[in-house]
Formats: C-alpha cells, sequence, structure tokens
C-alpha cells in the first residue's frame, strides 16, 4: 500500500490526528501516538505485506459479539486486508493504542475520518480499547500479554499450511512484566517458528507511570535472547534504523524488534506531566489551552477550535 | 463388569488421523493423558507446549485461527484455574474450535486440592460459547473424541483415563441424556463416574421396593432442563443429584434452575462436595468421605422418601453391575 507519502508524513499524520482527538474529547491515549507514530506508520506503510481493506471506509456499527446466532460476526482485520496465504497479519497487542492504531489507518486510507469520530461512541466498534471487532483488530489483546501467544499460534499455522505471509505483533514494553510473554517467545523458539517477528514499542512507560518505578524489568533484549529470541534494536522515531532492524534475518527464530521510544516525541509540551503519561487527561481548562497552543505550534497545525466545557 | 485400559488413547489416534486438522498438544502430561504413543507415532501431528497453560491456551487460540483443531491435554484443573484469562479472551469469546481433554475430573485424582478440578463445570458452563461433556464410561470415553470435534466451538470435555468401566453399548451423543430407569418414587440424575454408584445403589433400592428413575447426563451444556423438569415431574417423591463435583454451580445447581425456571415444586437433594475442598486420597475413600457414593445416595433417597430400607455397605457390595444394553433404553431422544 504504497503511495507517495513517506513513512515519516504518515507519523505525523497519527500524532496530529490523535493530538486534535484529545482536545477535543479533553484525553486520549496521546503519549503512546508519541512513542508508536513511526512504529505504525512503518508497519502499514511499507513493513509488511498487506492487501487492500476489504471493510467499509466508514466503520459498521457494532455487530454483536461471535455466538452461535450470530453467523454474520466478522472481525476489524479485513481493514488490514484479504486473509489469504501471501499476505501479512498483524496483531495491535497493546489495545490500549487503539487510538493511535485507528489514526493510522485513517493516514494509511484504510479508513475514512468519520472513523475517528466514532471514537469510544456507544454503539460503534471503534471501542476506546481495541476489540477484535474494531478496526484493524483481529484478535482480543486488552488484557495485555496474550497476543504474541496467539500470533505464535497462528504462524506455526500458517507455516503448516504452506503460506509465505508472516505474523507481526506491534507489541508494548509492558508486557514484558506478563509471565506469558516468556512462555510465548520460548514455545516461539522451541518450535522454530520464524515467520513471526514482534515490534515492541520500549516507551519504558506504563499505565501507574515509569516503567522502574513500577516494576523493574532489567535488560529486556538480553531476555529475550536468553529464551530464544533473535533481538535487533533501534531509535524507534529513526525510520531508516526501524528499516534496517525489520530486515534482521532470524532464520529458527522468532524476531523481536525493540524500537527506542520517547513518549513526548514531537510532543514536548507533555513533559511537565511525566511520568504520568499513560492517558492525558486535562487537569483544567488553563492547561489544556495551553497543552493546545503549545503541542499545535510543535506540530505545526493550529491549535484546534474548542467549544466551552 | 467389563474394564477397558486406556480407551482414549486409541479413540484419539484414530480421530486424530482421519482428521489432518487436528493436532494434538500437550502442556508436560502427554504420559498422564495418554497421548504419549500418538506423540511417538505421529510427531508432525504433537506439539509439546511445556509447563505453560497460558501460552498453550492462547497458542491453540492462533491455531483455531489458522483453521486447526487442537486437542489440549492436561489435567482438567490446569485447562482453566491459571489459563483463566486466556480461556476467555484467546478461546471462548471467538469461538475457537480448541478441545480442551480435562483428565482426572474431581476426585478421581489423589493430589489434592491443586489437581483436584472440583469447580470445572460451573466455571465453564457459565462461559459463553463453551459446549461441556462429561464420559462417564469407556465408551463414552471412546466417543466423546469425535462428538466434541463436530462442535463449531470451544468444548471442554472430562475424561476418564486408565481401567476404565464399561456400562454403556451405544456411544455418546450431544444432548442426549441417557435414561438408565423409568421409576417413579425418586429421580437420581449422575454424570462421570457417579452413575456407577447410582446404578449399585439402584440395585439395592429396587430390591428394598423403592422405584428409581436414573438420568446419565453426558451433554453439562447445553443443559436439557425440559427434559429434566419432564422426569422430575413424574417421580413421587423428589430429585437427587450426585456429581463428582461441588454442589454449587455443577448439576445440583442446573437441575434447581430447570426445576425453579419451570415452577415445578419438587424436593432436592444435592451430593457432591458441600461447598469444600477435598483433599489428597484414594478415589473410594474421597467419594466415601464427601458423600459421593452409593450409601450417601441410598440415605438421600430414604430421606425423600421417608422410609429406611436396610441398604448397608454390605447389600451395596453385593450388586452385580452389567453393562447397560440398548434393550434398557439407554438412550433417550
Amino acid at each position: 500500500m504504497r503511495n507517495d507519502r513517506t513513512t515519516e508524513d504518515i507519523a505525523r499524520g497519527i500524532r496530529v490526528r490523535v493530538f486534535e482527538h484529545t482536545i477535543r474529547n479533553n484525553g486520549g491515549y496521546l503519549s503512546q501516538a508519541c512513542s508508536a507514530a513511526e512504529q505504525l506508520a512503518f508497519l502499514y506503510h511499507e513493513g509488511l505485506n498487506l492487501g487492500p481493506s476489504t471493510m467499509p471506509l466508514v466503520p459498521p456499527p457494532f455487530g454483536g459479539v461471535p455466538s452461535a446466532g450470530n453467523p454474520g460476526y466478522v472481525t476489524g482485520a479485513g481493514y488490514n486486508g484479504p486473509f489469504d496465504a501471501v499476505h501479512d497479519r498483524l496483531f495491535i497487542a497493546p489495545a490500549h493504542y487503539a487510538l493511535v492504531a485507528y489514526a493510522c489507518l485513517i493516514e494509511a486510507g484504510r479508513m475514512a475520518p468519520e472513523g475517528l469520530e466514532m471514537f469510544n461512541k456507544d454503539g460503534t466498534s471503534v471501542e476506546m480499547i481495541g476489540a477484535e471487532h474494531s478496526p484493524g483488530m483481529e484478535v482480543h489483546n486488552g488484557t495485555l500479554g496474550i497476543g504474541l501467544s496467539t500470533a505464535a499460534g497462528l504462524a506455526w499455522g500458517r507455516r503448516r499450511m504452506g503460506h509465505s505471509g508472516r505474523v507481526c505483533v506491534f507489541m508494548s514494553d509492558g508486557e514484558v512484566q506478563e509471565g506469558q510473554t516468556w512462555e510465548a517467545v520460548q514455545a516461539a523458539a522451541h518450535h522454530g517458528i520464524d515467520n513471526l517477528w514482534a515490534l515492541m514499542d520500549v516507551n519504558r512507560q506504563q499505565c501507574d507511570g515509569a516503567m522502574d518505578d513500577v516494576m523493574t524489568v532489567g535488560d529486556i533484549a538480553t531476555k529475550f535472547r536468553d529464551f530464544g529470541a533473535v533481538v535487533a534494536e533501534c531509535d524507534a522515531h529513526d525510520v531508516a534504523t526501524l528499516r534496517a532492524a525489520a530486515r534482521t534475518p532470524h532464520p529458527g527464530r522468532p524476531l523481536i524488534v525493540l524500537a527506542h521510544s520517547r513518549p513526548t516525541q514531537g510532543m514536548e509540551s507533555l513533559m511537565p506531566r511525566f511520568p504520568r503519561l499513560h492517558y492525558v487527561r486535562f487537569k483544567s481548562d488553563e492547561e489544556r489551552d495551553r497543552l493546545n497552543r503549545q503541542i499545535a505550534a510543535e506540530l505545526g497545525i493550529s491549535p484546534v477550535a474548542v467549544g466551552a466545557h | 463388569m467389563q474394564m477397558v485400559n486406556r480407551p482414549y488413547e486409541a479413540a484419539f489416534e484414530a480421530h486424530a488421523l482421519a482428521h489432518p486438522e487436528v493436532l494434538c498438544l500437550s502442556a508436560d502430561l502427554t504420559s498422564s493423558c495418554e497421548v504419549d504413543g500418538f506423540r511417538d507415532r505421529h510427531p508432525d501431528r504433537f506439539l509439546s507446549l511445556g509447563m505453560a497453560e497460558q501460552n498453550m491456551l492462547s497458542f491453540a487460540g492462533g491455531l483455531g485461527l489458522a483453521g486447526f483443531r487442537p486437542f489440549l491435554h492436561s489435567f482438567g484443573v490446569f485447562l482453566y484455574r491459571r489459563p483463566y484469562d486466556q480461556l476467555m479472551a484467546s478461546v471462548a469469546y471467538p469461538r475457537r474450535r480448541v478441545r480442551l481433554m480435562g483428565f482426572l475430573p474431581g476426585v478421581t485424582t489423589p493430589g489434592g486440592m491443586t489437581h483436584q478440578a472440583i469447580e470445572d463445570i460451573s466455571v465453564m458452563r457459565t462461559i459463553p460459547n463453551m459446549t461441556v461433556l462429561e464420559a462417564g464410561d469407556a465408551t463414552e470415553v471412546e466417543s466423546i473424541v469425535a462428538e466434541a470435534d463436530t462442535v463449531d466451538g470451544p468444548v471442554y470435555c472430562r475424561i476418564l483415563r486408565g481401567a476404565v468401566p464399561r456400562l454403556f453399548d451405544t456411544p455418546l451423543r450431544i444432548g442426549r441424556m441417557r435414561v438408565l430407569a423409568e421409576g417413579t418414587d425418586v429421580l437420581v440424575v449422575t454424570a462421570g463416574i457417579t452413575t456407577e454408584e447410582a446404578i449399585r445403589a439402584r440395585g439395592a433400592l429396587a430390591a428394598a421396593g423403592v422405584s428409581v428413575r436414573h438420568l446419565h447426563l453426558n451433554t453439562l451444556k447445553p443443559f436439557d432442563a425440559a427434559q429434566i423438569v419432564d422426569h422430575a415431574a413424574s417421580v413421587r417423591h423428589g430429585v437427587v443429584t450426585l456429581e463428582n463435583h461441588l454442589v454449587a454451580g455443577g448439576i445440583g445447581s442446573m437441575v434447581a434452575e430447570a426445576l425453579a425456571e419451570a415452577g415445578l415444586g419438587r424436593r432436592l437433594v444435592r451430593l457432591g462436595l458441600q461447598d469444600t475442598y477435598a483433599h489428597g486420597g484414594s478415589r473410594p475413600y474421597l467419594m466415601k468421605h464427601y458423600g459421593m457414593d452409593a450409601l450417601a445416595l441410598v440415605r438421600s433417597v430414604e430421606r425423600l422418601t421417608g422410609h429406611a430400607t436396610g441398604i448397608d455397605e454390605g447389600a451395596l457390595g453385593a450388586v452385580r453391575i452389567d453393562a447397560v444394553h440398548s434393550a434398557v433404553k439407554a438412550e433417550a431422544l
């Protein structure tokens, strides 16, 4: 799905959309856009082999949960293209990045801007925590730590069926606190699942604050290697290094790309809030107005017009 | 009564070989779940997932997404307690065709609290999209494999291993309870290993002049409440449920819900674990200790009828148990 835009340009567009949405809604997962914009832009624009979306540009309303009585149920994975042998599959493991992922779908031309207006609105599929029926999602990962295991199973199955398409998981570094992540890596290594790779947003932040304060995780690159993965590291905001890291050969093993990011990249005005960045909710009208002006200036756009609230 | 050695082993192998989308998964309990021979003979169909059940459940969800039908082999308790979140998110919600083969249900293991699945029916039957089956003899163990694999969604099965008695000569069919006796005094509802206990008790009760209606359940979800109510309505004194499980949330609860929703007033005695953990010990010891055996059933029937039968352990031990042949109406439609 290449076009004449650059990955950097798409990343900028993601930041702008998430920023505007956050200001209008008096809160949002803003720092995830800062840290992950280049990563998601890279995956959709050049890193993955995705076919054209099979879903409507404007997301359909919530169509019910899977059940024997709901034969028309579909996941949101069609926004990432068809399920065939040659195309890649993508799981967004940290479902809390949904706002950023939806913004990316718009920038990638897979969803209409109206889709973001449905975000967190009752009766829509564009849910706050991405569900498997949400645009771009294929499985539920909202409890964190389960995405890589599911992807490993899918990858094993695809290899068995002779698919050339690979399975990619976009992950967050907080997930390394979950034991299941390590179970998944060891299983993928044990079974030689090398059509599986993960791009991990290493922003060192989690809900309670800085990871080092919440639960020290140590040297995760060494830990991943010890559990059997091939590890590549890069600057999450330098697309050239991201590109190179994603190309790291990993025969017989899964690849984990650790993309070292900054939770305020592109919006340095957020820094005074550090380390309370997981969900940015403005403490006052004054703070919102100030950040609206400051971040808009950083992004090179006009401040968002907001009504009285 | 015929005893069959390791009925699961051959049944699974035959089914898997006939269906290439079936995979055999194990979490370090391969010989304990009677699939070690399958592993050795068909290594390309076997996935060792190690002692890591959380990953196994989500991994199986991924295999299901790819179109495979993985059979997960472990002790029942390990398939839902630790990996409950994974069971919900990766298997049950998306209706993956994952077959959870839960060995050593209830007090069939001497392993104590950590190994005894005593609330699995309660947990599993409340999960949307889940089907719950329980094998009560060798024939049902043999037939549960193919039957479970017909379900378009996840299935949890309580499986018996080792030397298993053959009580039935017709296969398990989902949704079809077995009517083993059509008496008119008391309705007895059993499943799994408690059915053999009830057959033993029935022999002695018949000799004492008590007419028992006996239902054997192998499908716990979906639960045929209407048929339970019909049978309960056709007995004089009430209903006894006997289950290898806590009485809360299991068969006793299901029957109570069925009677209440139908507005049918019948006394109900629920036998099984009474809001307690069990401990490690032999199966006969545990069944006696926790009031889950034939004698406990006889005493409950006496409570409902108001008449002492004089039946003691000696009388129960003397009851001969034969296979249930189709002439005795082994299956109700």
